[in-house]
């Protein structure tokens, strides 16, 4: 390989850490706002802007205001992070940060001396000042590695990625021969993220041998879990460490030609990553002759149009040569036969922004990361009734406990916790019993779930287990594509029957048919779509079989949330007669007055959205679930006027 | 979004630039097929017969072919959009904190179904599979935003700004 290669690049850097050092080394301060999908659903735009406002109003114009990606604590979001050298603190995150926050934060910390405690989340280091989120109790278990710039630098902004490493690792690998670096990642242990967990090494050390040109490199971004997003938050945040892993692998196996398969429901990750691969194409590190190399390597951007299908790798090739995304029988393996019928390599999002790491740090440092057998980190998406929910990553071999307890800090409003989805639609329910397991490939799929894309929904009493169930086989059944017959009509009676069970209207030997029709689907699908479909009903029936048999025997939902099991009722003793919260926030004035004062619902109107239980007063708290309906008390008749 | 629906006369005109486009720069590929199609809907909102015909016959697809992408993808729509767009996440944390309730809250105050749009063209309703956002659960996309921490309530109010704005322009017209 050509000595000019690290030559041309150290130019590439020396230029960005100047100008990174000029941003964040200067006395000045510098604002840093999240403005990823989650940063702007909660309003970080409108806190960018009023950041903005506030130094155009003090003639400051000159403090930059950088927007970047997600930290991963999306529930303290709009996020913000002041560093101001100058006044001897460390960098500042602060949480929550509203437009009027951030007016009070311009004048008092950004032109003035005070870092106004009570808004913030914590210092970055440790020091002696200010409390540190290095202090936290999950900081002791969380360890970012693809994490590590999200949330620190401008994803908009090639500048700061190469000044934080960034395409450091693409020199290396270049001037490495291709079978070193599959060699080296081999020795790591990189196994796919996707879900499968394939050996990464291996895939490409097949694409590499097999005969064919041009040999085409696909990223994987068709994150279709629904409660997974971390694929979204790296590309939105740090799309260039997916990128130099794409044209590591490239190298690797000898590519021409690239595609980044993003799902048109991201928008903005789209967005990024096209500006992110424009200014790469800029300085030469893809397109022809990377860095005056002899490799050539170029990306598109193809836009996954919503088919949870085209997660499949077959089905995802299908959809970028035009065609509805059915999958094909494997073999032949895409690393023989895939795109235009070339050889071809499918990586994960994660998967690939691990490369650039492992090239850079040796595989050794990969090997040294985990706890168990699995290598390297996992990225969870935590959601659901989880108090800190966000982005969490952790050494493989972690226990669900420390996650779920350490890092989410448990389940909100002091309820208790029932259960752990993982793994999305083609994961499954874990109990309290199953947390102390590790989690890595292997013991996930043990236990019935899977490792799927690092989506982790937490469960509180109040879910209905059947009810998760169905949901699952609702949205796998929709997004079956109808090719091969166990999937399209096994999956159909599976969520009729579990329809039936959520309305009261199932049989015992039901339940018997339930469990036969996954294991025949489990075994004759074509895809993994078809096989791992039943795992949310079998690991429910597993671990929750008492809720299935309430809800057909006593037609009772325990969780009191099938809806047509379930009513609300406002209890006549503990309701005060004088307010009338529930009757103006009834979204169907299903509410009316009854004797003596008492607020009655009319349980022919009510559509159970439950406002009423939310609005009605602490202090009363007259409004209660009830299932069995049999034991929903007779509606009190509306008072007379006299 | 969020502008008033085109005129059939301005829909006409868009078509042919369109049908301009595609003839002048859409690469003859099957690969090209659904760039294509998405392009089409981003410009109209939805896909107009004319346009999938004349993307097949540059493309040398049959119909046939075409209308089996087009069908088969979830983001492809066969409707003309209302003026505003109302998708309801229906993933996995907005379903455990009460998606179901918010699509429901939504029918109920639009009387229609997902994938409908209003006679007078104002709304259309659909759900989405997951958009990421699912610790601010549940959420709803109103043109484009990400609305967080829905309720039957704020169903209500969305409408209710939508309603107060169109007066106001209403008035202004005046």
């Amino acid at each position: 390989m050509s000595p000019n290669v690290s030559e041309a690049f150290a130019r590439i850097r020396d230029t960005a850490l100047a100008r990174w050092r000029q941003t964040f080394e200067s006395p000045n301060p510098v604002i840093l706002v999240g403005t990823a999908t989650c940063g702007r659903a909660a309003g970080a735009i409108e806190t960018a802007a009023a950041f903005r406002q506030a130094l155009t109003e003090a003639g400051r114009t000159d403090i930059p205001i950088i927007e970047v990606g997600c930290m991963g604590h999306c529930y303290a979001e709009p996020l913000v992070i002041i560093t101001k050298p100058a006044s001897g603190y460390p960098p500042i995150a602060y949480g929550y940060v509203t437009p009027e926050i951030a007016r009070i934060l311009t004048r008092d910390y950004v032109l003035g001396e005070d870092p106004s405690l009570e808004f913030i989340l914590g210092a970055l280091d440790t020091n002696e000042m200010i409390p540190s989120l290095k202090d936290l109790p999950r900081f002791a278990i969380e360890t970012p590695v693809l994490l590590e710039r999200c949330g620190f630098i401008d994803p908009e902004n090639i500048e700061h990625a190469i000044a934080r490493d960034a395409y450091a690792a693409l020199v290396r690998a270049l001037e490495m021969d291709p079978p070193a670096v599959i060699a080296e990642i081999g020795r790591a242990g990189l196994r796919g993220r996707g879900g499968a967990g394939f050996p990464t090494a291996q895939k490409w050390e097949i694409c590499r041998k097999a005969p064919g040109e041009p040999k085409y490199f696909i990223c994987n971004a068709d994150e279709g879990d629904p409660g997974a997003f971390m694929d979204r938050s790296i590309l939105e945040s740090d799309p260039h460490s997916v990128i130099e892993g794409m044209i590591i692998g490239a190298y690797a196996v000898g590519a021409r030609y690239g595609y980044i398969y993003v799902r048109a429901e991201y928008p903005l990750a789209v967005e990024r990553v096209k500006k992110a691969l424009t200014q790469s194409r800029a300085l030469g590190l893809i397109g022809e002759h990377i860095l005056g190399s002899d490799f050539s390597f170029d990306i598109k951007v193809f836009e996954g149009s919503g088919a949870f299908v085209c997660g499949e790798e077959t089905a995802l090739i299908a959809s970028i040569e035009g065609r509805p995304g059915l999958p094909k029988h494997r073999p032949p393996f895409p690393a023989h036969r895939g795109l235009f019928g070339k050889p071809t390599v499918i990586n994960n999002v994660k998967t690939l922004a691990f490369v650039p790491r492992i090239i850079a740090q040796g595989a050794p440092w990969f090997t040294g990361i985990a706890k168990g057998n699995t290598t390297g980190t996992a990225v969870f998406a935590l959601a659901g009734k989880i108090v800190n929910t966000g982005l969490t990553e952790v050494p493989m071999g972690t226990t669900l406990r420390e996650i779920i307890f350490e890092i989410g800090n448990g389940i909100p409003k002091g309820k208790a916790f029932k259960a752990v989805q993982i793994g999305g639609p083609s994961g499954g329910c874990l109990p309290e019993t199953e947390l102390d397991r590790p989690v890595d490939f292997e013991s996930l799929r043990e236990a019935g779930a899977m490792m799927g894309s690092g989506g982790m929904v937490v469960l509180d009493e109040d879910d209905c287990m059947v009810d998760v169930a169905r949901y699952f086989l609702e949205f796998t059944q929709g997004e079956s594509c109808g090719k091969c017959t166990p999937c399209r009509l096994g999956t159909k009676q599976m969520l009729e029957i579990l329809t039936d069970i959520t309305r009261g209207e199932a049989k015992m030997e039901d339940l018997n048919t339930l469990a036969d029709l996954a294991e025949d689907i489990r075994s004759a699908s074509l895809c993994n779509l078809g096989k791992t479909a039943p795992n949310p009903v079998l690991t429910t029936l597993r671990y929750f079989r008492g809720e299935y048999e309430a809800h057909i025997k006593e037609k009772r939902c325990p969780a009191k949330k099938c809806y047509h099991l379930m009513a609300y009722y406002i209890l006549p003793e503990k309701c005060e007669r004088s307010c009338e919260a529930c009757v103006g926030t009834c979204t169907v004035e299903a509410i009316y007055v009854g004797k003596k004062r008492v607020k009655v619902i009319d349980q022919s109107k009510c559509v159970k959205c439950g406002t009423c239980l939310e609005a009605c007063p602490p202090q009363y708290n007259a409004i209660v679930k009830i299932s069995p309906l049999s034991e929903l008390p007779e509606a009190l008749p509306p008072l007379e006027e006299k | 979004m969020g502008g008033s629906p085109p005129t059939p006369g301005e829909e006409r005109e868009e078509l042919a630039k369109f049908l301009d486009h595609v003839r002048a720069s859409v690469a003859k590929e099957r690969e090209s097929l659904i760039p294509a199609l998405q392009e089409a809907q981003r410009r109209f909102g939805y896909l107009p017969a004319e346009a999938m015909l004349a993307i097949g016959e540059h493309l040398g697809i049959p119909d046939m072919d075409v209308y089996s992408v087009v069908t088969f993808y979830n983001q492809f729509r066969l409707n003309p959009p209302g003026r505003h767009s109302i998708r309801v996440c229906m993933g996995t944390a907005c379903h455990v904190k009460g998606g179901q309730i918010i699509l429901d809250a939504w029918k109920r105050r639009l009387g229609i179904d997902r994938r409908q749009t209003t006679p007078d063209r104002e709304y259309d309703l659909d759900t989405v599979a997951c958009v990421g956002c699912c610790t601010m659960a549940p959420v709803t996309v109103v043109d484009g935003e990400v609305q967080g921490k829905m309720s039957p309530t704020r169903v209500d109010g969305i409408l209710l700004s939508h309603q107060i704005q169109k007066g106001k322009e209403a008035r202004e017209e005046a």
